[in-house]
C-alpha cells in the first residue's frame, strides 16, 4: 500500500510561504523552497509500519517501567531502581517540583504519546475515520516535545560513570528495553505520514 | 517587488496542527474547518511572551549555577557540588568526554538558548531583513537541542535513588536542581512561543497587518 498523494497548495509552517506541494514518490521528502523547513514525507507503507513500530514500543515501554533500570552493589549491599522508584526517592526527599518534572518527561508524556498514536492509528487502519480523533492527534503534537526518554538514557550513562569508581554498577533489563524503545519510537516517527490523518482513506486500505 | 506570496498576504492562515489553509477574517476567533484547532495568523502575543520567558529563565540561570546541585554524605564527610564542580569532578576522574557532554548540555546549551532567543526576538522586533536564513536555521537548532539540557536533572534523580546506603553514603538533591529544572522548562516554552514566521514577515514590505494575532 504505497500511494502517491496528490499535489496541493500549502503554507510553510516556519516562513508562511505559499507553495505547491510536489507529488511525493514513496520515500521522498518535501522541504520549503524558501527556508528549507521540513514540509512532508511520503514514507512507504506508512500506516502499517507506524502501527507495528508503535505496538513494539508499547511493549518495550511496559518492560522499561516494570523491571529495574540500574543497580549498584557496595560492600555486599545492593540497591536497584526502577524509573518510578527513582521519582519516588526524589519526591520523598522534598524535591517535589523536580520529581514531578522527571515523572512527566520520562514516564507520563512518553506513555501519553504512545497511547494517543494508537488511539488514532488503529481506527484508521480498520478504515474507520472519524473527526472525533482530531483532538487526540492534537494532544500527540502538544505532548511530543516533552517526552525525553533519550535524554534520560544519556543521564543514566552519565550517573553510572560517576558511580563506577565507588561501587559495582549493574544494568537491569529495563535499561536495554529503554534503549530499544528509543530506537523504535524514532523509527515510528520517521515512518509516520501525518497527512494520512487528514485525508480520506484510500480505497482498499484496511476495511 | 515581491518574490513570492505568503499565506497572510493571500488572506489565508494555515492551521498549526494539520496545515489546512483557511480564509482570514478580522476579529473572529476561528477554528480549523478540518481539525477544529484554534486558528491564528501568527502565534498570539509571540514577542512579549517570548521576552517574558527569556527574562525569567535568565534570572533563574544564576541560582542554578551558584547554589549546590547535590550533597554527598559519606564516611569521608559531606561534599556540596554545584553544576560546574560536578563537571570538574567528571573531568578529573578521567571521563573527559562525559565531562564535555555534561558541560555542553547543562551550561552551554541553556546559555546559548537564552542568548539566541533574545537575539531572534530583538531582530524580529526591529523588523530586520538581514540574515534571514541564518536566523531560521538558528531557531531550528534552538528547538532541537533544548531538550538535552534536562540531562543533569536525570543524573541527579538517578544518583539520589541509587546512592542510598544508610551509614555508608547518601546523595541528596540541592536547591539548584529546582532552579535548573525551571530554566529548562521556561526556555522550552520560550522557544515554543516564538513564531519563526515573524522572521520572514518584513520581506512582505511595510504592511498594515503587523498585528501579531
Amino acid at each position: 500500500m504505497s500511494l502517491t498523494l496528490p499535489a496541493q497548495t500549502l503554507a510553510c509552517h516556519e516562513c508562511d510561504l505559499l507553495q505547491t506541494e510536489p507529488a511525493l514518490a514513496p520515500g521522498q521528502t518535501a522541504r520549503c523552497v524558501r527556508c528549507g523547513a521540513f514540509l512532508a514525507r511520503n514514507p512507504p507503507d506508512s500506516l502499517d509500519r507506524t502501527l507495528a513500530l508503535t505496538l513494539t514500543a508499547a511493549i518495550l515501554y511496559v518492560i522499561a517501567n516494570a523491571w529495574p533500570l540500574v543497580g549498584l552493589e557496595m560492600q555486599g549491599r545492593r540497591v536497584e531502581v526502577t524509573l518510578i522508584g527513582a521519582v519516588q526517592a526524589l519526591w520523598s526527599e522534598g524535591m517535589t517540583p523536580v520529581a514531578a518534572l522527571v515523572f512527566g518527561t520520562a514516564l507520563l508524556f512518553p506513555l501519553l504519546e504512545l497511547a494517543m498514536i494508537l488511539v488514532v492509528l488503529i481506527p484508521l487502519r480498520l478504515g474507520r475515520v472519524s473527526p472525533r480523533m482530531a483532538p487526540f492527534f492534537r494532544l500527540v503534537r502538544s505532548v511530543q516535545p516533552w517526552g525525553m526518554v533519550e535524554v534520560f538514557l544519556l543521564g543514566m550513562l552519565v550517573s553510572l560513570v560517576k558511580l563506577s569508581h565507588m561501587a559495582t554498577v549493574l544494568l537491569g533489563p529495563a535499561f536495554w528495553a529503554m534503549a530499544a524503545l528509543i530506537l523504535t519510537v524514532t523509527l515510528a516517527g520517521r515512518a509516520f505520514d501525518t497527512r494520512l490523518l487528514w485525508q480520506a482513506p484510500p480505497a482498499g486500505a484496511g476495511a | 517587488m515581491r518574490p513570492a506570496l505568503t499565506a497572510r498576504e493571500a488572506g489565508l492562515m494555515s492551521c498549526h496542527v494539520c496545515g489546512q489553509l483557511a480564509r482570514h477574517a478580522c476579529g473572529a476567533h476561528l477554528r480549523c474547518p478540518r481539525c477544529h484547532a484554534p486558528l491564528h495568523l501568527r502565534k498570539p502575543a509571540s514577542i512579549s511572551t517570548t521576552w517574558a520567558l527569556i527574562v525569567a529563565s535568565a534570572i533563574l540561570f544564576v541560582p542554578a549555577n551558584l547554589l549546590p546541585m547535590m550533597t554527598t554524605s559519606s564516611l569521608l564527610g559531606t561534599q556540596r557540588d554545584t553544576l560546574m564542580s560536578g563537571v570538574v569532578f567528571l573531568w578529573h576522574s578521567g571521563s573527559w568526554p562525559l565531562a564535555a557532554v555534561v558541560f555542553f548540555a547543562s551550561v552551554v546549551v541553556p546559555l546559548l538558548k537564552i542568548l539566541a532567543l533574545a537575539w531572534l526576538t530583538a531582530s524580529v522586533q526591529r523588523r530586520s531583513r538581514r540574515r534571514l536564513m541564518q536566523r531560521a536555521r538558528l531557531y531550528r537548532l534552538v528547538e532541537f537541542v533544548g531538550r538535552w539540557s534536562m540531562l543533569d536533572i536525570y543524573v541527579i534523580t538517578l544518583l539520589v535513588a541509587l546512592v542510598n546506603f544508610r551509614g555508608i553514603a547518601t546523595i541528596e538533591a540541592g536547591p539548584a536542581a529546582i532552579a535548573f529544572g525551571a530554566v529548562v522548562v521556561l526556555t522550552m516554552f520560550a522557544a515554543m512561543s516564538f513564531d519563526p514566521r515573524l522572521i520572514w514577515d518584513p520581506l512582505a514590505g511595510p504592511d498594515d497587518l503587523a498585528r501579531h494575532d
